[in-house]
């Protein structure tokens, strides 16, 4: 993913890698992939009042292959568990995933057959956003959060 | 050509809300990091566990909350109190109380539940965590500190808001028992960030006035 893993660390590869990670947290393309009441709160964030523009992520990518961050927002049925990984493997590297919201998270309050008890058993997830559903400034704070982490070089 | 036309009166629109929206008060966005858009009074965040003017904590481990809890993600263990020290007014107090944040939904019942107050809500909602581990928030993040502040899970981190920590939810002040002559003047429930920081029942006076 990084330079530094195949290279060795120098000047450099170490300054480049810090550029890389700058564009990689300036301009996250977000998957398209909305499965509950979530989605109207990750809708509400890319629109005006909050605008995600202003981080760069405003396009929802409706082709996993144009996007490198996909933002689970809903519950996930043990059916969507596959559809959700193909996605996941679809996107290019590197690739990061916020949980958002109760049921993506941990099944939330359906602890039930249906759903799958956190995405993170189906795919790594970077971010948790408590919240049901988060609103869309708790969804920025977990996008800021990430953002923060791509640059420490944490993920 | 009329096709064109009809073109050019869409854009017409497009031009007046780019116009407006960079020169005239058409500006909507909040730029969240930077500035914050006022939650509502009643708003859901993250949980507090109160103390007493006193500084005795009001979690008597009932578990009331936990039982109430729709998710299920309230663990509390109740304890007796010790004689030499009592922790809590109450014969037991809540000796492990943790909330796990992921399952939460922020519904509010735990609050409603609590027969002492000890568990309410405040406006914090900057509780995203790359790891599970620390969305499970124990007794040390969510009790109030004797001198009534509350304690942050990330104090350093720069988009904490240590503010919001001291608003509390409205929804104990909104049940609270106006109209009651007994009650006039009193403190007729605590805020969450310690004590005293409601303003009390209004007196029969004030509310004819």
């Amino acid at each position: 993913m990084s330079v530094r893993r195949t290279a060795p660390t120098n000047l450099l590869t170490t300054t480049i890698d810090k550029a890389a990670r700058w564009a990689q947290s300036r301009s996250m393309f977000p998957a398209t992939f909305g499965l509950a009441c979530c989605a109207i709160e990750m809708m509400a964030t890319g629109a005006a009042h909050y605008d995600l523009a202003r981080f760069g992520m405003e396009v929802f990518r409706a082709s996993p292959r144009q996007a490198d961050l996909m933002i689970v927002a809903g519950r996930v049925s043990q059916k969507m568990a596959p559809v959700l990984r193909q996605v996941y493997d679809q996107m290019p590297d590197p690739k990061w995933v916020i949980s958002m919201g109760a049921c993506a998270s941990t099944g939330g309050m359906f602890n039930n057959y249906a759903l799958v008890q956190g995405v993170d058993q189906v795919v790594p997830v970077d971010i948790y956003v408590p919240g049901c559903p988060p609103g869309p400034q708790s969804l920025m704070h977990g996008i800021l959060t990430l953002h923060d982490n791509i640059m420490a070089g944490k993920a | 050509m009329s096709g064109l036309g009809a073109f050019l009166r869409g854009l017409r629109v497009t031009g007046k809300v780019m116009v407006n929206t960079v020169f005239g008060d058409g500006l909507v966005t909040t730029k969240y990091p930077q500035e914050f858009r006022q939650k509502p009074q009643r708003f859901h965040g993250r949980h507090v566990l109160n103390r007493y003017p006193d500084g005795m904590e009001k979690c008597i481990g009932c578990e009331l909350c936990a039982g109430a809890c729709p998710a299920r993600c309230i663990y509390v263990r109740g304890r007796d109190n010790p004689s030499d020290e009592p922790v809590s007014p109450g014969e037991r107090y809540g000796y492990v109380y943790e909330i796990n944040m992921l399952r939460c939904i922020f519904c509010g019942l735990c609050v409603e539940a609590c027969p002492t107050e000890a568990i309410t809500m405040t406006h914090l909602f900057e509780i995203s965590t790359a790891n599970r581990r620390d969305a499970i928030y124990t007794r040390q993040e969510l009790l109030m500190r004797p001198d009534g502040s509350v304690p942050h899970m990330f104090p350093d981190d720069p988009l904490a808001q240590l503010a919001e920590l001291d608003t509390a939810d409205g929804w104990l002040r909104a049940t609270a028992p106006s109209g009651v002559a007994a009650y006039e003047g009193v403190q007729a429930w605590q805020g969450t960030p310690g004590p005293a920081s409601w303003a009390p029942e209004p007196t029969q006076d004030e509310r004819d006035a």
